[in-house]
């Protein structure tokens, strides 16, 4: 599974001739073949080979409803066993602690606007830090409408978010702190960890939270050692599929059941089971739980590698910190437009993206709170690794990038 | 009981002898947006269009939905026919008029007798039927002014009854007015454009300029499902994708950068011309309302205008932005206008461009530099494909 693998490439019709849907004009297959260059791992990974079996075993011989009582059933409930297992022990936590959703998003929402739920006229502030995910943001956007007083960490003037400052918003009234592994957009670490650790011990009641979808596979950390209530994780971006996600929660929270319906999940998530997505999750856990060290290490050669090849080129500023998880890399040309970059990138197939890719053209808000500067949020270009990607991509991507520095013209004159 | 669509004429009553050409141009461009729905009888008589859906499981709702967007047609009235005696008339009427007038409080009849042959004059129509009605909807009574329902009954070769006409695109059939070439970016304005252009009867085709890697293949997508939405509207579009990014750079490094955006939109109209001239279309359209941004001052229409050998049709000139969106809303192209993707016009856009452009530093500008082998390039590359409505 090297970085590079042959991908088929779209194009119009050329010449005239009726296309009945144009928005699909890609039906008609260009002969081009590219090598793909993926460094977009924070916006999804491609499925490991286990993975992808896993699935259509459960596809095929197991089709099962793991609810079922016959056998067929029987063989699906084996591999959600299987996979809830598995999701224990990479978690550190038993295996009725772990809970199947329909991805990162649900298992947020889930989390955040059940656990406040019944609390919020009792306690009635939740705290959360300005650099989350959406659909975390969303979630304490919803709830300041419903009346809670919502306090939002932002960092300091240097970009720093430290465990005093989230330790401090939090009161013996709050209900529900919310704070993210790390950072989508930048790499950067939180000191969720510290910061959680303090606030257990003085507010025993206060639910953590923690979104650890960038974390997960990548940073060595358990439930407990986070002393998170509540643990978000995701599936397709740690070499899984789309379409499944996990939360965590841990004995003795009480959360008010999301979805209602035939008791799945010990009837906190009803729903039946996407059971290939959830066997592919279970696989790429069982993959990746013992080379998270050693991925580590390499893929801090990578970002090292990077920043030094990147430091060759006029006019490329880094806007992650050096102490971020090196998995993340946003950079910035203040010259170009994202956009442009992006898109003469993917036509030499170097598949970066701008920000994150769920904004897909939205300008992000996340940067700025970060403290880059508004000129450099435009043209932020953000590369992610997987342990796949290798220094001969590196040096693909820099050459071009440095070839695109030379052919396009920039937004500034000169 | 099968429901028949009655189409009736706009403003191409008025027409003299020249009627049949409007009448058959509609009948074309009805015929091309319900060929795909199943088989349809039609005919015309009196102003009006009748629709006959020949097969049984057509979908006459989508069949009225796609009637209403041609234009030609003001009202569209969705009626069953009966043969003419009175017994067939009042059996229809409460057969097909049972749910909506169990449900009223109010109702009035209106009749139309154009056979003059049939024993009852429209007022002894109305009487009858509303003494019908009222013997066998007792909750209901007549308001002659405002009416929940309003029960029209129109004697023609058949008995025809139906609870009310609906509002329809009106303007004139498009095919009617000549051919005309829509500079369509992507933004909210020139789809607008393109069907206030189409509305008068122009057969629009489009023209979309695109500078890759500056745009990427989202924004030519959105284009193209721009103009296919138009397209329910304006029948099939010939789109034309320009490759424009040569030109833009050119521009970059050797344009004074106050009227990059003037010199861009007078190559974009000179492109625009050869092309119009290869394929005989005889005028230009964009969606420029005065004032809206530095390109379209008056000065700066001016300077663009002197680049044009053709007329160039603004029909949103007047228009606030609320109305030019209003219209977008209602012709569904809003949603995917504000799509967020970088197009041609944005890229590059000058920090203080010129809003009162003298034409001689314009001239004096363009001149300093020759753009012809670009110009030549850009048309050569075009490619031009049709894009029909889904």
């Amino acid at each position: 599974m090297a970085g590079a693998y042959v991908y088929k490439f779209l194009t119009a019709k050329s010449g005239k001739g009726t296309l009945d849907t144009p928005s699909l004009a890609l039906n008609i297959i260009r002969k081009k073949f590219y090598s793909l260059i993926y460094f977009d791992n924070a916006a999804t990974t491609k499925p490991c080979d286990e993975a992808v079996k896993a699935a259509a075993n459960a596809l095929t011989a197991a089709f099962g409803n793991p609810s079922s009582r016959h056998r067929v059933g029987m063989d699906a409930e084996i591999l959600l066993r299987q996979a809830r297992d598995r999701l224990a022990m990479s978690l550190g936590c038993a295996e009725d602690e772990i809970f199947f959703t329909s991805g990162a998003t649900e298992s947020n929402n889930t989390a955040i606007l059940s656990a406040c739920e019944n609390k919020i006229k009792r306690l009635p502030r939740v705290v959360t830090t300005t650099v989350e995910h959406p659909s975390v943001k969303a979630c304490f956007d919803k709830l300041e409408k419903l009346g809670a007083e919502v306090v939002r960490v932002a960092p300091d003037e240097n970009g720093d978010i430290t465990d005093k400052m989230i330790f401090d918003a939090v009161n013996d009234r709050t209900c529900l702190v919310s704070c993210m592994l790390v950072n989508n957009e930048t790499g950067y670490v939180l000191p969720t960890a510290k910061a959680f650790a303090m606030i257990k011990r003085k507010y025993p009641d206060c639910i953590t939270h923690c979104d650890a979808v960038q974390g997960f596979m990548k940073l060595p950390f358990k439930a407990k050692t986070l002393f998170a209530d509540l643990i978000s994780v995701s599936g397709h971006k740690i070499h899984g599929a789309k379409g499944v996600g996990v939360l965590f929660i841990k004995k003795g929270t009480k959360i008010a059941p999301f979805m209602l319906g035939g008791g799945q999940e010990k009837g906190f998530r009803s729903g039946t089971e996407n059971l290939p997505a959830i066997a592919a999750m279970g696989e790429a856990v069982k993959l990746l739980t013992p080379t998270i060290d050693s991925r580590l290490q390499y893929v801090t050669e990578l970002r090292e590698y990077l920043v030094e090849k990147l430091s060759e080129i006029d006019g490329i500023e880094i806007n992650s910190k050096p102490s971020a998880l090196p998995y993340v890399t946003s950079i910035a040309m203040p010259n170009f437009k994202s956009e442009t970059l992006l898109n003469y990138l993917s036509d030499r197939g170097i598949c970066v993206s701008s920000g994150s890719a769920c904004s897909k053209g939205k300008k992000s808000t996340v940067l700025q709170e970060f403290r880059i500067s508004a000129e450099k949020t435009d043209s932020t270009l953000r590369v992610s690794f997987c342990a796949e990607n290798t220094k001969a991509e590196i040096d693909e991507l820099c050459k071009t990038l440095k070839r695109a520095s030379g052919e396009l013209c920039t937004i500034k004159r000169k | 009981m099968k429901e028949i669509i009655l189409a009736k004429f706009g403003e191409i009553v008025l027409k003299g002898l020249n009627k049949n050409n409007f009448e058959d141009a509609l009948l074309r461009n009805v015929k091309r947006r319900l060929k795909r729905l199943g088989k349809f009888d039609y005919w015309k008589a009196q102003s009006t269009l009748y629709i006959k859906p020949l097969d049984d499981g057509i979908d006459v709702d989508e069949a009225v939905d796609r009637v209403k967007k041609v234009f030609g047609i003001a009202k569209v009235a969705r009626a069953i026919s009966v043969p003419k005696e009175w017994n067939e008339i009042t059996a229809a009427v409460s057969a097909y008029l049972d749910e909506a007038l169990a449900c009223a409080n109010t109702f009035k009849v209106k009749a139309k007798r154009a056979d003059k042959k049939f024993p009852m004059s429209s007022p002894e129509i109305c009487t009858e039927l509303g003494g019908y009605i009222l013997d066998n909807y007792p909750h209901l009574s007549v308001d002659v002014h405002n009416p929940d329902v309003v029960v029209n009954v129109e004697i023609r070769e058949n008995a025809f009854i139906h609870a009310g006409s609906e509002d329809a695109a009106g303007g004139i059939p498009v095919g009617t007015s000549g051919r005309a070439m829509l500079l369509l970016s992507g933004g909210i304005d020139s789809p607008v454009a393109g069907y206030m252009m189409a509305k008068r009867g122009v057969s629009v085709s489009a023209i979309h300029f695109e500078s890759p890697p500056y745009t990427s293949e989202r924004a030519r997508l959105k284009v193209e499902k721009l103009a296919s939405i138009m397209a329910e509207y304006c029948g099939a579009i010939n789109f034309h994708c320009v490759p424009f990014t040569e030109i833009q750079e050119v521009l970059r490094e050797q344009a004074p950068e106050e009227l990059f955006t003037i010199l861009m939109r007078r190559l974009m109209m000179e492109v625009a011309q050869r092309i119009c001239d290869k394929e005989d279309i005889s005028a230009l359209v964009t969606g420029e309302s005065l004032g809206q941004v530095a390109s379209q001052t008056m000065g700066a229409m001016v300077c663009t205008d002197n680049a044009c050998r053709m007329p160039v049709f603004r029909p949103l000139i007047g228009m606030d932005k609320s109305e030019i969106v209003a219209i977008s809303r209602k012709i569904n192209t809003f949603e995917t206008s504000i799509e967020p993707y970088e197009d041609c016009c944005t890229v590059f856009t000058p920090k203080h461009p010129k809003t009162r452009p003298v034409l001689q530093d314009v001239i004096d500008a363009q001149n300093s530099f020759d753009y012809e082998p670009l110009i030549q390039k850009c048309v050569e590359e075009t490619k031009v494909y049709t894009i029909t409505a889904f």
